[in-house]
């Protein structure tokens, strides 16, 4: 019991990192209509821009905890954005209009490119930081094993709640949330109407490319390490989330997300752990083939 | 396309400094935290080393690229519309030209390649660097039926090659199986696997498959990885039998009751004979994927992808079965795969995990990407290219896969065809087309 409690606890941290990233394939479909395959490698630079952020701050003796997240955010979010902005404008926007396929090839460039940039840049090695979040609250010292909600723990679920109440509030309430539901529904037709189209789906790039940057600080706090290739599971994880909760659909992905974490952690622990990757996939392929439209998703309907 | 490539109107050279300007800022903005900082190892803990000097050299790289970029595009649109106002030639003329071109090409590398183990006979490392060459080529027409005729991604194609080297590799070490006997079986396997994947997939849009085939390559090389009682886990299969002469085996001394190939010939012993025969074997492999691939094009099912590739709802609407027409060029297309993927089982004598990873699917897309989607030769040419770059130094085999990620995106973007781009329709009607044709040129 205190064991599936705790791997509860685990399950929604991860949960809610997958839930981060699958915003930005679920919005980015919604709007253009195709999967970003280079969202997983934004991801995993922002976890690099972390851990170069964190280590000059440690080179600099900050020793306020709450000072130094704040600032590694900022510095990810903005960094991260520019990537998000500058994979929007060279390799998508010049494809709008082209065939079904050139889009999808010219992502997979860019993230091969991506992933290998950052790893002749950055060098192929992991890159541990020392670990900045440590300890937590005991909840409950069963005999034998006790659980425990660490302080990054409660760092990543808090952090994931505030910016979903927010995100949520941004694409109901706003002028920009509602020109990007407008250029979901209807591109030419909002176009009509004097919406700037280019501009949308760039800041809805750079949106999503910023909530993967938050996920990316969170990866780097809760685990310590990163390497080049973190990018490719986790966006084939947040892709699938986002799939489950039904693409297109911002709440479906924040469940998706949520579910897949669950399912992971509990598969690790009770099941086989080194074919948790595995079990995603295979709920990738169920799900496709029993409810394609997800959970939370419309089902769709193609026009000519 | 044409909107990228050219401007509306030729830039002034004061746009041009200030389009550059503004293309190096993002460069600048970009290249801090990746080239400009990075963390290294000093003393067991992390510590940030700047390289301003190598960001500022990039980024001034960047300006004159761009600068240069722009220059050579007005040059180019200038003269395209020079060309198209003196020239009466129209496209389709000039593309069956281009075909002409190709087609003797081809002939050329045929000739080439048959002729090359004669050529280098002794040389070790010419001949088995073409044998990689064969391979890729050969995987790349697989990949060709699937990609760039049906037009569905497919992002895991390595998981067939690793079906079809797995299948051979366990049924010659553990049933005794014969290269030639477990060949069509092993490309049957492979074949399966492809259906069983494709058939809950292809009903969906064709994004999902990429993603789905994406996970796939992965799940094959964890359970090949994790599953150690029947893949022998990361450590690989070894001691894999090579394929024989019609029953004669290139060893120095024959096994009771057969002969050696040298000694039936009654030639002197050499290693290089086997590695000849391995070549002429591929040769004869990919050849014959060329000419399956090229009949079936014209076939009512290769007509069949081709329209699926431009339109899938008007295919619909035509009354065609696009999940079995789509299944049917996933399967062969895996089938293809799995057999390059016994004759690399073969040549090799040992496989493990390690060969069949994402970058191997990447590398097979890009050869079929960059050669032009649909493209035979361009196959070839890419797969050329892709094998022979990282020959020539330890600095290109760093920078392959970079530049390779680089080259698709620049290739859609500026030349969604490819290299050398094939989007005609295999067939047409040819009385009607050539009227057609000849009227338009006298226009």
């Amino acid at each position: 019991m205190a064991y599936a409690l705790q791997q509860l606890i685990n399950g929604l941290t991860l949960g809610a990192m997958y839930g981060l990233i699958a915003i930005g394939y679920t919005m980015v479909y919604g709007i253009i209509g195709m999967i970003n395959f280079a969202h997983g490698d934004i991801f995993m630079v922002s976890a690099f821009i972390a851990v170069t952020a964190f280590t000059i701050l440690a080179a600099a003796d900050v020793t306020s905890i709450p000072l130094a997240l704040t600032f590694v955010l900022i510095v990810s979010i903005f960094f991260t954005s520019a990537y998000g902005w500058a994979v929007e404008r060279t390799a998508y926007r010049p494809l709008r209009g082209s065939t079904r396929l050139a889009p999808l090839i010219s992502a997979i460039g860019m993230s091969i490119f991506l992933q290998n940039s950052v790893q002749l840049t950055q060098g192929a090695r992991v890159k541990p930081i020392p670990p900045v979040l440590e300890g937590g609250i005991v909840l409950w010292d069963a005999p034998g094993f006790t659980v425990q909600i660490g302080w990054s723990q409660m760092l990543i679920i808090v952090t994931t709640v505030i910016l979903m109440s927010a995100f949520t509030w941004m694409i109901t309430q706003t002028p920009f949330g509602r020109q990007q539901r407008a250029c979901e529904q209807d591109r030419t037709m909002a176009s009509l109407l004097g919406v700037n189209v280019d501009r949308t789906i760039s800041f809805t790039f750079m949106l999503g490319a910023a909530l993967a940057a938050v996920a990316g600080v969170m990866v780097t706090v809760y685990y310590g390490v990163v390497d080049f290739f973190i990018g490719f599971l986790a966006g084939i994880k947040a892709f699938t989330a986002a799939v489950l909760g039904g693409i297109g659909s911002l709440p479906g992905a924040m469940l998706g997300g949520l579910l897949i974490g669950l399912i992971e952690s509990f598969w690790a622990a009770y099941l086989w752990a080194e074919y948790k990757d595995v079990a995603t996939f295979g709920i990738l392929c169920l799900v496709l083939m029993l409810r394609p439209s997800g959970l939370l998703g419309r089902p769709e309907v193609e026009k000519v | 396309m044409s909107a990228v490539v050219f401007a509306r109107h030729a830039m002034t050279p004061a746009e041009r400094l200030r389009d550059a300007g503004w293309v190096a800022f993002v460069g600048l903005i970009l290249g801090i935290p990746l080239v400009g900082l990075t963390t290294v190892d000093v003393g067991g803990r992390l510590g940030v080393e700047t390289r301003f000097g190598l960001l500022a050299a990039a980024i001034a790289a960047v300006f004159a690229g761009r600068l240069l970029l722009r220059w050579a595009i007005d040059q180019a649109r200038n003269r395209k519309q020079e060309r198209d106002r003196a020239s009466t030639a129209t496209a389709a003329d000039r593309a069956h030209g281009a075909q002409r071109v190709v087609n003797v090409l081809g002939w050329v590398a045929l000739g080439a390649s048959i002729a090359l183990p004669i050529v280098f006979s002794d040389n070790r490392y010419v001949v088995d660097t073409a044998t990689t060459v064969l391979i890729y080529v050969m995987l790349g027409w697989g990949l060709n039926v699937v990609v760039g005729l049906a037009g569905l991604l497919d992002l895991g194609y390595v998981a067939f090659y690793a079906v079809g080297a797995y299948s051979y590799a366990l049924l010659s070490t553990q049933f005794g199986w014969s290269f030639w006997e477990a060949l069509p079986v092993s490309g049957a396997m492979a074949a399966t696997f492809g259906i069983l994947l494709g058939y809950p997939i292809l009903r969906l849009r064709g994004d999902y498959l990429a993603i789905v085939t994406l996970g796939f390559g992965e799940i094959i090389r964890i359970i090949l990885v994790n599953w150690t009682e029947f893949s022998n886990g990361p450590n690989g299969i070894s001691s894999i039998p090579r394929p024989s002469f019609f029953g004669l085996e290139f060893t120095r001394s024959a096994p009771e009751g057969s002969q050696t190939f040298a000694g039936f010939f009654g030639l002197e012993f050499s290693p290089m004979h086997r590695l000849i025969f391995l070549y002429y074997l591929i040769l004869v492999l990919a050849l014959l994927t060329h000419a399956f691939v090229s009949r079936l094009r014209k076939l009512p099912v290769g007509r069949a992808w081709e329209a699926l590739r431009e339109d899938e709802i008007a295919c619909q609407a035509m009354g065609m079965n696009t999940t079995n027409i789509k299944l049917s060029a996933f399967a062969i297309g895996a089938m293809l795969g799995g057999f390059a993927g016994v004759f690399f089982a073969a040549r090799q004598g040992f496989i493990s995990p390690e060969s069949f990873t994402f970058t191997e699917s990447a590398i097979i897309l890009a050869i079929v990407v960059l050669g032009g989607m649909g493209s035979q030769m361009g196959v070839v040419l890419a797969a050329t290219l892709l094998v022979l770059i990282p020959e020539f130094g330890r600095n290109f085999a760093e920078y392959r896969m970079l530049l390779f990620g680089l080259a698709m995106v620049l290739i859609m973007v500026w030349r969604p065809g490819g290299l050398l781009s094939h989007r005609e329709p295999t067939v047409r009607l040819n009385a009607l087309d050539k009227a057609a044709s000849t009227k338009e040129a006298t226009r």
